[in-house]
């Protein structure tokens, strides 16, 4: 009985999301004509289920002291409680309300990892694009500094990092970015060195285009496809990354709620089948599906194809 | 070919300068690690005297270049020293990990790479379909997961009381290979789960890119059955990139499952490495860390060599 | 489920004390116990641990062993001199007997004859004095060198050893029984560090630094009523969830150290028994007393007064401890101060000092880990949490386990310790509080503290010695450095496949360490 349950529950999750995103599609149709609600008439539901997912982070992030019932860091209770009306998803270890720390952590842990992931593309894109357009000795020694960098575990470097540099969220921040951006920078080389050799590029170079004109104007746009479809994964991965070292016993300072560091603190209730780290793994989960649906929408259309 | 060949000893030669840059590296970002050898081993015991009395005893007291010169000289000649904390000779504390750590790797590569690509071809096959969107939402779950969580989840159903896997995995008193596979049967799913995402998701990215392309369109046009036009036009040329992810993410396997070795007490190098940072006994931190990054260098070099024979415009190279 | 001995609160502190007789020994076990320990002790099977500890870069030199893992290895490869018995009593091991002399200075030992190495020769007094010699001198590189600083002269007569010390001490024996002088054979007066051969109740058979061993029992051991199992298999298993899996599912018979945020869950667990012992380990929290602004004892004491020692032992300990009183010294111990005044969560109190000390309101940091103990860093988020209501600005600040002893303890003014407690009230207030001493944490320094000190050690007569530290509980209660919220039980859990002595020793985890000489099969 408990299976057939649970496929039951599961069966009704989706049929639910499948209509938040169909009654979000045909809101956003409704309240804004023209090209959003041309744009939008191609989503697959799926893709609109996740944009209303992120817009509903978005929002939770925003006003997070307005919606959470309690403040952020407030003993409210004692240790583990059970739901009830109070505290709508019982309390964690210390008897901070759970609610409250997941919609904080929705803001920090959203928020940084969306800093991390910006600044490592925006280091690694520019770099490795500049590495395939220039060429020659820029490409060969951007080139060799990454793989030293890569041939580090990543784990093991962050580690060493933020000893040696402190644990402040802008170092945390600045590390993973580092660590993440030599990925970016090989994705982004090897998409653009296949370009940087086509005729419309060389074209545009004996129409005396500058350097920064290619990158940007000619290159960025046909190497999009691949950097957006990476985007969505490495995302999740900066979670997974502040999780694995709040695992080693770094991470976010306390008493600041993240998901990731959350995740671990109550981590040991699930082998006794409790679910309460289910909460804020699942909530990683949850926007981590969103993304790449959204993603997948968006490489689709890049793809061209009519189907 | 010839070019292959020599694409091979120069990336070959190139990978000894990473080698060598990543020894210093190494070497530096532990020397700038708060605390040196002597006092982590003492810990809350550490007195000054003591303290100076490990470091003369072990020759800390000299000056850093003058240590890596002495260990670089050891390295080249194939003698990597022994360990700080036991005396014991560094290839011998290195070499059962090590094999661990390679089974283990080879395991969740065996499981995983088929699966993702057999199942990154049938996504791409039933693009946006019900099976392709449930496919990419359990894949995207299972990764967004942190690693030991997953680990937990695993041992929740597969072991526990009466479970049918153990949950320990730790290879004590040389089991056969069959017992060692079934032994380590959960932190091998584990790793899977943990990667199969990765490399499907670049599988499936990979094979729709190219089905707008011209040639796939002729294909299809002739009639050709779409699972043969994936499997024998796109999936050659889609070979590439998928090479590349496959082996980045084989690196991972490798070298990046500290976590998954404690929760399992799987004893890898990660765990080996880990402990050695915390106690800086330097002769084994390089040592790992040199195995880690030629695994890398390896792995990306068997990767391009691969990507080149894929493509017969590579290979014949006008 | 079978929940014996918590030791919790005021009325279980009482039955602490009227358990503790002689030497107070802590290990107060209820009904369940006493029926367990009836049964006759069962010679055989395999005892096979997850011990929370042990690290590859561990190895077999005495002087280096500090973790859970080379300790408890210690007591069951190793005899001792002297032995902390269950109950806290000092007894004979190794050494038969002993004495002193009138000023506590010159002690002698008698070594007990025909004890057996596990490679077959006997234990000398030569090779006491070589075990001993090697946490000494300016070379030594031993963890334990501070302990036998005091040691001027050891000479061997026949079987005695007669040791001199620079200064009476009336507690030396005590001293004797920690784990690191471990006797071991000797060639020409020194030990060999790398060998496996020892004398205790357990032969290592094979061994993997950070992954586990195996021992098995040592058949020319001496005593005869102790080392019931055949052998021993020792597991390194650092996660706690992944300790607590395998013992549910029987692939361990006991792990020596619980989950505290799930012990509640493994209770319920069948076939689960979570034991647990309140000795002298106890978290602490120094403060530099020389730097400002805990220079100020007003500061120290608004501190003192604005953490929620209750709220804490309820929630960082799940209740398995005791409020701690700013002083390191248990209940458990022979000279614990019955008639101080327990401190208690009191804003307004806090503020009164803080006024004292010229302050509206106070910002300060706090740095922590939890390498320093476990929920270091939660019990600084609940400080935190209570001492705002007293005007006190805490702002805790993680650090990284890694590096901690040697980058932030004693390095920054306001941090997290953790102490096992020592047998002896001597043993630690000279180890952690006299003035000058290596771990004198918070570098306090008390003029009238350090004399009691020094009087008491050589001290014979009991009622004088429990005035004089009595009076220097007082002195660091009120006026020390350091905040000590918590003494925290040793819990641990075992499945019933295994049975265990009415009363289990407090020193130390693991019944004092000495689990696989004293349990037994069930």
């Amino acid at each position: 009985m408990g299976i057939l349950l649970n496929i039951l529950y599961f069966i009704a999750f989706i049929v639910a999301s499948m209509a938040a995103g169909w009654l979000f599609r045909a809101v956003v149709i409704a309240v804004f004509p023209g090209r959003i609600a041309k744009e939008m008439r191609t989503a697959p539901l799926t893709a609109s289920f996740g944009l209303f997912m992120i817009l509903l982070y978005i929002i939770v992030a925003v006003f997070a002291p307005w919606i959470a019932p309690f403040p952020e860091t407030e003993i409210v209770g004692r240790e583990f409680q059970p739901w009830d009306s109070d505290n709508w998803l019982g309390t964690d270890a210390l008897g901070r309300d759970m609610l409250t720390r997941m919609i904080y952590g929705a803001r920090n842990t959203v928020g940084i990892a969306f800093a991390t992931t910006t600044l490592a593309f925006v280091m690694g894109a520019i770099l490795g694009l500049l590495a395939a357009t220039v060429g020659g000795w820029m490409d060969q020694s951007l080139s060799r500094s990454v793989d030293v960098l890569m041939a580090i575990p990543s784990l093991i470097f962050s580690l060493l990092l933020l000893t040696i540099f402190g644990t402040s969220v802008l170092t945390l921040i600045i590390v993973i970015a580092i660590i993440d951006s030599t990925r970016v920078f090989r994705l982004a080389r090897s998409v653009s060195v296949t370009i940087v050799v086509m005729d419309y590029i060389e074209a545009a170079k004996l129409r005396g285009e500058g350097r920064w004109h290619l990158i940007t104007r000619e290159i960025l746009p046909n190497a999009l496809a691949p950097l957006v479809a990476e985007f969505g994964l490495r995302f999740c991965f900066v979670f997974l990354a502040i999780s694995a070292l709040s695992f080693l016993g770094l991470g976010i300072q306390p008493p600041t709620a993240d998901w990731g560091s959350m995740v671990k603190e109550n981590a040991t209730l699930i082998t006794f089948g409790d679910i309460t780290p289910l909460l804020p793994a699942g909530a990683i989960a949850l926007l981590t599906v969103s993304v790449n649906f959204v993603v997948d929408w968006q490489l689709h259309r890049a793809s061209g194809l009519k189907e | 070919m010839s070019h292959i060949w020599s694409m091979i000893a120069q990336r070959l030669a190139l990978g000894l300068l990473t080698l060598f840059i990543v020894s210093v590296l190494i070497f530096l970002a532990t020397e700038l690690l708060p605390g040196d050898f002597a006092e982590e081993i003492l810990g809350q015991s550490a007195t000054p005297e003591t303290v100076a009395a490990i470091r003369r005893e072990l020759g800390l007291d000299q000056p850093m270049v003058i240590r890596y010169v002495q260990w670089l000289g050891g390295a080249v000649q194939g003698d990597f020293g022994n360990s700080l904390a036991n005396r014991r000779p560094v290839a011998e504390l290195i070499s059962t990990r090590l094999g661990n750590t390679l089974f283990l790797a080879l395991y969740a590569a065996a499981i995983a790479v088929p699966l993702s690509l057999a199942l990154g071809i049938l996504v791409a096959l039933f693009r946006n379909s019900a099976f392709d969107r449930i496919a990419n939402a359990s894949a995207l779950t299972a990764i967004s997961f942190p690693e030991f969580f997953v680990a937990y989840i695993l041992i929740l159903w597969f072991a526990g009381a009466g479970g049918y896997f153990p949950s320990l995995s730790t290879l004590r008193g040389d089991p056969d290979l069959l017992e060692k596979l079934y032994r380590s049967f959960l932190p091998a799913l584990t790793l899977t789960l943990v990667v199969t995402a990765h490399m499907m998701r670049m599988t499936r990215a990979a094979i729709i890119n190219l089905l707008a392309s011209p040639y796939i369109e002729m294909a299809r046009l002739k009639g050709m059955n779409p699972m043969r036009v994936i499997v024998k036009h796109a999936l050659p040329n889609a070979l590439a990139p998928i090479i590349n992810v496959i082996a980045i993410n084989l690196a991972y396997l490798i070298t990046g499952v500290v976590v998954v070795e404690v929760v399992f007490v799987y004893p890898g190098l990660g765990q080996l490495m880990v402990d050695s940072v915390a106690s800086r006994d330097m002769p084994v931190v390089q040592a790992v860390a040199l195995i880690f990054a030629a695994a890398y260098v390896l792995l990306n070099l068997a990767a391009d060599v691969l990507s080149t024979l894929s493509n017969p415009r590579l290979i014949h190279r006008r | 489920m079978r929940n014996s001995s918590l030791i919790t609160g005021g009325v279980n502190r009482r039955g602490v004390l009227k358990g503790a007789s002689a030497l107070g020994g802590a290990a107060l076990l209820g009904p369940m116990g006493a029926k367990m320990a009836s049964a006759q002790p069962m010679r055989g099977g395999t005892l096979k641990m997850g011990i929370s500890h042990g690290s590859t870069t561990d190895s077999l030199d005495p002087g280096t062993w500090e973790n859970d893992f080379t300790n408890l290895m210690a007591y069951t490869r190793n005899n001792y001199l002297t032995e902390v018995a269950a109950d806290g009593a000092l007894v004979p091991e190794l050494a038969e007997s002993w004495e002193a002399s009138a000023d506590a200075s010159v002690w002698t030992f008698s070594i007990r004859q025909g004890v057996q190495y596990h490679s077959g020769g006997t234990v000398t007094a030569e090779d006491v004095i070589a075990s001993i010699n090697h946490h000494r001198g300016e070379d030594s590189t031993s963890a334990a060198k501070p302990i036998v600083e005091p040691i001027v002269d050891m000479r061997a007569d026949g079987m005695n050893v007669i040791i001199t010390l620079a200064e009476g001490n009336a507690d030396f024996p005590f001293v004797l029984s920690d784990y690191h002088l471990a006797i071991l054979p000797s060639v020409d007066g020194a030990i060999d560090v790398t060998s496996w051969d020892a004398c205790g109740p357990y032969a290592l058979e094979e061994l993997e630094w950070g992954v586990g061993a195996r021992l098995a029992r040592h058949e020319g051991y001496w005593k005869t009523d102790r080392a019931h199992f055949d052998a021993i298999e020792m597991l390194t298993i650092l996660d706690a969830a992944a300790r607590q899996n395998a013992l549910i599912s029987g692939e361990v018979d006991f792990i020596d150290s619980v989950d505290l945020n799930t012990v509640h869950l493994l209770q319920r667990a069948p076939g689960m028994n979570v034991v647990s012992v309140t000795g002298t380990q106890h978290y602490g929290l120094p403060m530099d007393s020389r730097a400002a602004p805990f220079s100020d004892n007003h500061v120290r004491l608004a501190l003192k007064y604005a953490i929620d020692r209750e709220q804490i032992v309820e929630t960082i300990l799940n209740g398995y401890g005791s409020v701690g009183n700013d002083h390191p010294i248990g209940p458990s111990n022979r000279f614990y101060n019955t008639e101080l005044e327990q401190k208690a969560y009191d804003p307004d109190r806090a503020r009164f000092h803080l006024q004292q000390a010229g302050l509206d309101s106070l910002d300060v940091d706090i740095h922590l880990a939890d390498a320093a103990f476990a929920g270091a860093v939660d019990t600084g988020v609940l400080f935190a949490e209570s001492a705002a209501s007293a005007g006190i600005n805490l702002n805790v600040v993680r650090e990284p386990n890694d590096g901690y002893w040697s980058n932030v303890w004693m390095q920054l003014p306001f941090v997290a310790t953790y102490w096992s407690g020592r047998p002896t009230e001597d043993w630690m207030f000279s180890t952690a509080y006299s003035d000058g001493a290596p771990w004198n944490e918070s570098y306090w320094s008390n003029a009238r503290f350090n004399e009691l000190l020094i009087a008491a050690r050589p001290e014979l007569n009991e009622d004088l010695r429990r005035e004089m530290y009595f009076e220097m509980q007082q002195l660091v209660s009120d006026e020390g450095s350091t905040i000590i919220p918590m003494f925290a039980s040793f819990v641990m859990a075992h499945s019933d496949a295994l049975a265990r002595p009415e009363v289990i020793g407090a020193n130390w985890r693991d019944d004092g360490l000495r689990i696989a000489e004293r349990w037994w099969m069930a």
